[in-house]
């Protein structure tokens, strides 16, 4: 037995320093890619997949949750349980799915009902995570209430937040406005669906959620 | 509550409600008075607008009372909070949120917002 007993010098260091384990929460609003970023997490580290994806809004309307993925990057490693949440937005109109994506009327007042339920649970897992991937469209404005609201709320609770700017693989993305927009922040580009980028992703997840942090309970 | 939005009149009611106001509130009854007053089709400017955890608690209650074919939500601005300055933070007089506007999703839109300005428009012919 050594020095430390059973206990490593890295992993006492760890215990003083750092966290080995965060529940991280992919949020954001409806079809900016969280279901798709979260898959690609998966995919890189555990081959699985987290949920379907859909250019219909709200397609994931309940959380769905990955226990004890490992990300590793330059030696550092940080296990995480990932919650992929629903987006959130205020305001969810049935006629949206119908005019925009042909759904019928039934099916179309069940997925806006079932939406109105994933934003409420979004909002729930605040609660319950350590830090929080909030994730962007690199093709959109970034300066709209939700993502206000959300980074405001994660500020508010002092949780670690990494925005990633999403979609840069498209011609249009510009991801410089969204890191001129929340300079506070930081903001990594990305391709969920490429790839793109990935590395830099994870080594800034490991060092961001890989802290210890004294959360602001509410 | 069950409301019925009629859609014969033209006018929307644009109301502004003093920081004096929203102070008497607690955050409960503060999220409360806005989602009321916005079913009944109201827009609201606040002078002092909402926290961060009351704006999220808005957007909990409005999914809670969104009815599918009178009330579909809510669209809400604003600016983020003002920054304390030094002698605030001792004195432990944080952050205030600042002005923000709400109205019914189906009535009021956001065109744009920026640091400086934020566009709204009123669609027309949907009063209650």
């Amino acid at each position: 037995m050594g020095l430390f007993g059973k206990a490593s010098l890295s992993s006492i260091l760890h215990r003083i320093f750092g966290k080995k384990h965060a529940r991280i929460g992919v949020y954001g609003p409806p079809n900016v890619g969280k279901t798709t970023l979260a898959n690609r997490i998966l995919q890189d580290w555990t081959g699985d997949l987290m949920g379907s994806v859909s250019e219909i809004p709200h397609e994931t309307r309940m959380a769905k949750w990955k226990k004890n993925v490992r990300i590793e990057n330059n030696g550092s490693s940080l296990f995480m349980d990932i919650v992929d949440t629903p987006g959130i937005s205020t305001k969810v109109d049935y006629k949206d799915f119908m005019n925009t994506f042909g759904m019928n009327k039934k099916d179309a007042k069940q997925r806006a009902k079932e939406a109105t339920e994933g934003v409420i649970e979004s909002i729930r897992w605040l609660e319950d995570v350590d830090g929080v991937l909030l994730v962007m469209d690199a093709t959109q404005d970034p300066f709209t209430q939700v993502n206000v609201t959300i980074l405001g709320n994660l500020e508010a609770r002092n949780l670690p937040v990494l925005i990633a700017a999403n979609k840069i693989d498209m011609e249009d993305s510009s991801p410089a406005t969204l890191k001129a927009a929340f300079p506070q922040h930081p903001v990594v580009p990305i391709s969920a669906l490429t790839g793109y980028n990935s590395d830099d992703l994870y080594s800034k997840m490991i060092d961001r959620f890989g802290k210890k942090r004294r959360r602001k309970r509410r | 509550m069950t409301l019925t939005v009629k859609k014969d009149k033209n006018e929307v009611a644009v109301n502004l409600v003093s920081r004096q106001k929203l102070e008497q509130f607690t955050s409960a009854e503060k999220v409360q008075f806005i989602l009321t007053e916005v079913q009944h089709g109201k827009v609201l400017v606040l002078e002092h607008g909402l926290t961060p955890i009351e704006q999220s608690k808005l957007i909990e209650r409005t999914m809670q009372e969104i009815k599918q074919d009178t009330f579909i939500g809510i669209e809400m601005e604003g600016y983020g909070e003002d920054k304390p300055t030094f002698l605030q933070r001792i004195f432990k007089n944080m952050k205030k949120p600042r002005m923000t506007v709400i109205g019914p999703a189906h009535l009021f839109q956001t065109i744009s917002k920026d640091n400086n300005m934020i566009q709204t428009k009123i669609i027309p012919g949907k009063g209650v």
